[in-house]
């Protein structure tokens, strides 16, 4: 397991901070308020407010066509805003500071785009120029070995494939030691194993301090890695940690199974002070909506006994991420901002 | 506005690279200057020791200043445009990198191997006339005043060529579109060349010096010009 950490210097900011798990406070390297982007009449996103802590990974989730590529590059200077304003890195998203702003972010797009004429070396000898990066060599060297690569330094990028030439791009993002690191889609075409070593890689860039705003598809990849998640379907659907919106948006239960369906659940249920409310699912399968599971689960178990039933088994009913992207993207109205 | 020369140097050094393991680039900066080799060639390798006063007269080797109003299109012309097809763009416009810093990059990757075309070829021509043309023709063919024009046009018509081509770039997402719009355009430059070398307009030291103010004007306005036209949004989006 690679485990990777970045020294960096102080984050200096005047904005405002966001609670951190800890209860402390942390500094802001992305704000974006009311930020819009149309292209004529299509509006490509619209209205979207968040803000990502320094050393968050934040996960940016939607559907194709909902506005994702298009937020990271207005954040990346490449797209003027239409309305709004953001800061990155501690300075405006304004065109007069997209020079700074670019020094101090990276991002690694969807496609490579490596020159596949050059070797691998040769592509990161010009970023690392381009970026002006201090000690090129060592630098590169790093990033090489930190995508596991350091053995394919001399091969044509053509001659790679598509999982290499992921990777290329990923060491070629890390070059400059960003601040804000902009990653669209990272594993995408990764086999198991180079995954887990970017989402290894991933944890030890924000243990150094990187922020990291990684769009992805893969909803257990956003909740393995992400601090907190946004839903954008063109406008910000939700935003929060996922356990929360698993919570918000479906409470919490408990699923009870029987042996045999009771005779009366009604009786058993409704009586139950932790028992919000019951349904049953299937025969001798019941969901009971509950406040705290932990201090539910014995006093169901203690009722059902009570009641004659022989119980099979109980326990929280786990919503994943995957559930509250769907229920998010398929409901038509906007829940919860 | 501060310009590094780092970021410029790796623009140069990677565009340089990449042409080296180009064919289609190398085949093409190879044949433009081999149609204006031959046919001028073999018109005086043709010519007997006679003709030598007449030509003394001529100013055949302007004619040679086609290449470098020509050449450079075959590369320059692929500069934005290349980058855009290969989705490479996007990825070299989130660096720091200013857009004047990534055109000149562009512009002197594409100026090197066109001054290292046209002047070797140019040498080369002048080498079989020496060695193969018939006594005489040689040294009225060779003129201390168009070899000067040569030195000092090949450059400048080559630097006009590019930035012309890379306009054409910025503004076109396919290559061969690019190119062939680049060429069309640096065509008046090449005929210009051609009509002084045939005599149309008689060449003098007053014109050569109104072309040398004229061309670095619009090379310095070429490279201000197709910055502005260098426009972010429209490359990575492909709007408008």
């Amino acid at each position: 397991m690679m485990q990777i950490m970045i020294e960096r210097p102080t984050f200096v900011s005047d904005t405002a901070h966001l609670p951190d798990p800890g209860g402390g406070h942390r500094e802001i390297a992305l704000s974006v308020s009311h930020l819009t982007k149309r292209f004529g009449d299509r509006v490509a996103f619209e209205d979207v407010s968040f803000e990502v802590a320094r050393g968050e990974v934040f996960g940016f989730l939607g559907p194709n066509g909902a506005g994702k590529t298009t937020t990271v590059r207005t954040l990346a200077t490449l797209l003027a805003p239409s309305a709004g304003s953001a800061s990155v890195a501690g300075f405006a998203l304004t065109p007069p500071n997209g020079v700074e702003i670019r020094r101090r972010i990276a991002v690694m797009s969807e496609s490579p785009g490596l020159y596949l004429r050059l070797s691998v070396l040769e592509n990161l000898e010009c970023f690392a120029d381009l970026y002006e990066v201090a000690n090129p060599r060592e630098r590169i060297a790093w990033a090489l070995g930190a995508v596991n690569l350091a053995d394919r330094t001399h091969d044509t990028c053509g001659t790679l494939s598509k999982g290499l030439r992921q990777r290329v791009a990923l060491a070629r993002a890390l070059l400059s030691e960003p601040e804000v690191l902009f990653l669209d889609e990272p594993t995408n075409g990764l086999d198991p194993a180079a995954t887990r070593e970017v989402h290894d890689l991933i944890v030890g860039l924000r243990q150094g301090g990187t922020t990291i705003f990684l769009t992805t598809h893969r909803l257990e990849e956003a909740e393995r890695l992400c601090d907190r998640v946004a839903i954008l379907n063109t406008t910000l659907r939700t935003i929060g940690r996922p356990a929360e919106l698993r919570e918000q948006l479906f409470g919490r239960s408990l699923i009870v199974r029987t042996r045999v369906a009771l005779a009366d659940p009604d009786r058993t249920f409704a009586g139950l002070s932790a028992v919000n409310s019951w349904r049953a699912d299937d025969a001798g399968v019941y969901i009971l909506t509950v406040a705290d599971p932990d201090a539910a689960a014995p006093v169901v178990i203690r009722a059902l006994v009570s009641a004659g039933a022989d119980v099979l088994s109980i326990g929280e009913e786990r919503h994943s991420l995957e559930d509250v992207y769907l229920e998010l993207i398929e409901a038509k109205g906007q829940v919860g901002v | 506005m501060k310009l590094s020369a780092r970021r410029i140097r790796a623009i140069i050094v990677k565009e340089l690279r990449e042409y080296r393991r180009n064919r289609y680039i190398i085949i093409g900066m190879a044949i433009l200057p081999l149609v204006f080799t031959i046919q001028p060639l073999i018109a005086v390798l043709d010519l007997g020791a006679g003709a030598s006063s007449l030509i003394a007269h001529e100013h055949v080797l302007l004619y040679m200043l086609g290449i470098p109003a020509l050449v450079p299109c075959v590369v320059a012309a692929s500069s934005v445009a290349g980058e855009r097809a290969q989705a490479t763009l996007e990825p070299a416009l989130t660096t720091p990198i200013r857009r004047e810093e990534y055109l000149l990059g562009k512009a002197l990757a594409a100026l090197i191997p066109s001054l290292v075309v046209a002047y070797s070829v140019f040498g080369l021509f002048l080498v079989l006339v020496v060695l193969l043309a018939a006594p005489g023709i040689a040294v009225s063919l060779i003129q201390g005043p168009d070899l000067a024009a040569q030195i000092v046009f090949t450059p400048l018509l080559a630097t006009w060529s590019i930035w012309v081509s890379i306009a054409m770039s910025c503004r076109s997402s396919d290559v061969r579109v690019a190119q062939q719009l680049s060429t069309l355009a640096s065509l008046p430059a090449a005929f210009a060349a051609i009509i002084i070398a045939v005599g149309v307009i008689p060449p003098s030291l007053p014109l050569a010096i109104g072309a040398v103010t004229l061309l670095l004007a619009l090379d310095v306005a070429g490279w201000l010009v197709v910055s502005r036209l260098f426009d972010r949004e429209r490359l990575i989006t492909g709007a408008g």
